[in-house]
């Protein structure tokens, strides 16, 4: 063993190491003072770039304030910015094309993720190397996806459009994905699945590798089918992993923003213009930082009230 | 040490002097305006301005889509990038009252600077605020209008002319009214030329800034849509909402539906361009500002190109005001070198190099010059659209009305939602809104 150091050595060079001054300085504090010396500058942190914009948003939320009217005077409006937010029913309809994305991407994302995970557990052969090709797509620019797939969708040379018509005979050109008021949300929801399968996958194949082989040998020994061993030790066992995997999917899309504006901008119309579209083009478009304050404290409280509930199940998932 | 000390010092020193830009000039300016073809012609012209005055200038271009929201930003946010910006019409009224922009009428009066040298339409839409009251925040620097181009060779093919005129029993030829614009546009749309399937215009549909609203303004001016009531400002009802108007939306909406490319549902003027520099299109709507550049190219332009002004409707002529002024941005530290920039640039000689570089002059010396029509072949066709053109509002709330519009419009046009009269009353509501919001109403 060369070189390696036990903790109490390292300890004794890091006290021979400090300065007298410090050593002096630092002798009389408690332990309870010393963490509070290192914790401090992260509180100071996080309360300059979480905690102050989040109360500052609210009290925004109560006002007229236009961030490009700065001359103009700030009049306090109750919550006539909430009432109007929820009487709204364009926001209404933004809510409706989000709660659509959310919960369809939920459900195909995590049918397909599992299925994958489980497959993979297989460790058949290859399966290392067919575990990077699937994870190609999670690791991509949200930006550059919307991109691509963009083009993949463009009627006249799109190859997604030629797969479709290899498939069902159909000419190319005659559907449009981004363009069709019908097809649009699923355009959306096909490329996020597409992206973030491998996501899920991981936490699921974590999951089903967590579960130690014994239980399935004594299952065998039971001769408990396949089916049964599924049903009755896989799916209770990767559950919380697969909840896991669609609390950090449904936080994630419910706030979905950059792949939406990149392939179909809120269009055709507004059919999949989804609540972070809406938010942005009132805050930074439209400039009402009252009115949209008000949108984000709503959209957050959602959020954050769903995630609560979803924990709660969680843990209790986790303690049967 | 100090002896290695120095030595580092002066190593260090001489490599930031060899990193330092060479340049005699102490004063550098920056110019902002969006990235496209006239932007370039700017730096060329630019330059003699540097070598005029001795200050140097650097330019920052912004893509299309992305303009509005950078600059909006830059000026709301007090930032000091810009010196002079070349901003769009609209926004004249927020950067006017929200104080982004240098008042311009004591330096035209020091420097001699007539407003009434430059195109009324251009002065009224790039540098009043109020509207139609002599206070001006801004240079009409490059004019623009919305115009058509057509495949000039296309037109001539003999076999397509007697198939035209068998089925609408007229030649064919740049169309004089919108009727005709749509039924060429039918004509070619699914049509083989040259072996190659083609479609029959290329339309603003874009959603997401200001796309669809340039376009469907073309075929509402002409049919009689007016803002408001002369008369009466901020009275919408029966203007917005004219007979007229729902009939130009609904032929607006028909074009979009019989005669636009597959997939063309979000689409603005690069989308446009194109698709017809890739030979899809028969006709293109665009701004006058691309059509140096299309002439110019060498598979589409010289003479399979020609050139149009927007057509008549029931109701007489209009077009879209495109372009933009140039103004002084009021948080620069450099506002005397920007003011300098702007009298050299309102120079009519400098004015007639600008035009003959690719950039789009407002001033009279340019364009009421007795040779101008001859100078391009689209030269002519800008005079009389400039004469025709109509622009949104430029209220402060510009913006607000603006995605107002798109929404509705899109909704009906794109997404089939609703009738044309119930995207126009729409409009009437959303905008009613926002003016008593801002006090108007």
């Amino acid at each position: 063993m060369t070189g390696q150091k036990t903790p109490d050595k390292l300890v004794e060079r890091a006290a021979q190491a400090t300065p007298q001054a410090i050593a002096k300085r630092v002798r009389g504090l408690s332990d309870r003072a010393i963490a509070w010396i290192f914790i401090t500058p992260t509180m100071l942190l996080l309360l300059a770039i979480n905690i102050f914009p989040l109360i500052w948003t609210i009290q925004l939320s109560f006002t007229n304030f236009r961030a490009n009217r700065t001359n103009a005077a700030v009049k306090n409006v109750g919550i006539d910015n909430y009432t109007s937010i929820l009487s709204d029913p364009d926001i209404w309809a933004a809510m409706q094309s989000t709660a659509h994305f959310v919960f369809w991407t939920i459900v195909l994302q995590t049918l397909i993720g599992f299925t994958l995970a489980w497959l993979l557990d297989r460790k058949f052969r290859g399966h290392g190397f067919w575990t990077t090709i699937i994870l190609i797509p999670m690791m991509l620019s949200p930006a550059v996806v919307g991109n691509f797939w963009r083009f993949l969708y463009q009627p006249q040379i799109g190859l997604f459009n030629y797969i479709i018509a290899f498939f069902t005979g159909v000419e190319p050109s005659s559907f449009e994905m981004i363009g069709s008021v019908q097809l649009a949300p699923w355009s959306i929801i096909i490329v996020d699945t597409w992206m973030w399968t491998p996501y899920v996958m991981l936490i699921c194949l974590a999951g089903l590798r967590s579960i130690p082989d014994y239980i399935y040998e004594a299952a065998e020994v039971d001769r408990a089918s396949h089916w049964r061993q599924f049903w009755s030790i896989t799916i209770p066992m990767a559950l919380p992993f697969i909840m896991l995997a669609v609390l950090f999917r449904g936080i994630e899309n419910f706030k979905m923003f950059d792949m939406v504006n990149l392939l179909t901008s809120g269009g055709p119309g507004s059919t999949t213009e989804v609540a972070s579209i809406t938010l942005k083009r009132e805050a930074f478009e439209k400039w009402r930082t009252g009115f949209s304050s008000a949108f984000a404290i709503i959209l957050f409280v959602t959020v954050f009230g769903l995630a609560n509930i979803y924990v709660k199940a969680l843990n209790q998932v986790k303690s049967r | 040490m100090k002896k290695l000390i120095a030595g580092a010092t002066a190593l260090a020193a001489s490599a930031m002097v060899a990193m330092t830009p060479v340049s005699a000039n102490a004063k550098t300016i920056t110019l902002c305006w969006a990235a496209w073809d006239p932007a370039n012609a700017l730096v060329e012209l630019s330059k003699d301005y540097t070598a005029k005055s001795g200050v140097d200038m650097k330019f920052e271009f912004v893509p299309w889509p992305n303009f509005a929201d950078r600059m909006l930003n830059e000026l709301n946010s007090k930032g000091k990038l810009c010196d002079l910006l070349i901003g769009d019409s609209q926004w004249i009224g927020g950067s006017a009252e929200n104080g982004h922009y240098v008042k311009l009428n004591d330096f035209f009066a020091k420097e001699g600077i007539k407003m009434d040298d430059f195109m009324p339409a251009t002065v009224t839409g790039y540098s009043e605020w109020p509207k139609g009251t002599p206070n001006y925040w801004a240079l009409p620097a490059m004019g623009d209008a919305l115009g058509w181009t057509y495949r000039k060779d296309w037109f001539a093919k003999p076999e397509l002319r007697d198939a035209f005129k068998k089925q609408y029993n007229r030649d064919l030829e740049p169309p004089k009214t919108l009727d005709e614009l749509v039924d060429i546009a039918k004509f070619f749309q699914g049509r083989e030329v040259d072996g190659k399937k083609v479609y029959g215009a290329a339309i603003f549909t874009e959603r997401g800034s200001e796309g669809i609203t340039m376009g469907v303004s073309n075929f509402l001016y002409p049919n009689g849509f007016k803002y408001q009531d002369p008369k009466k400002p901020y009275a919408m009802e029966g203007f917005v909402n004219s007979d007229g108007a729902v009939k130009g939306l609904e032929a607006y909406k028909a074009l979009y539906k019989c005669c636009t490319p597959p997939g063309y549902t979000d689409a603005y003027m690069g989308e446009g361009l194109d698709a017809f520099k890739s030979g899809q299109v028969a006709l293109q709507m665009n701004w006058f500002a691309f059509f140096p550049g299309l002439y110019k190219d060498e598979k589409v332009g010289g003479d399979k190109i020609g050139f149009f002004v927007n057509p008549k409707g029931a109701a007489g002529s209009g077009s879209q005001l495109g372009g933009q002024g140039l103004s002084v941005v009021a948080y620069s530290p450099n506002q005397a070198e920007a003011l300098a920039y702007i009298k050299w640039f309102a120079n009519p000689e400098v004015q007639k190099k600008w035009w003959s570089m690719g950039g789009y002059s407002a001033h009279k010396a340019v364009l009421n010059d007795p040779g101008f029509a001859k100078t391009a072949p689209f030269a002519a066709d800008f005079l009389v659209a400039m004469g025709q053109v109509m622009d949104f509002w430029a209220d402060p709330s510009y913006a607000q009305l603006l995605l107002a519009e798109q929404k509705r419009i899109h909704d009906y046009v794109v997404a089939d939602k609703g009738t044309a009269k119930e995207a126009l009353d729409g409009m009437i509501k959303d905008w009613t809104k926002v003016f008593k919001d801002d006090g108007k109403l």
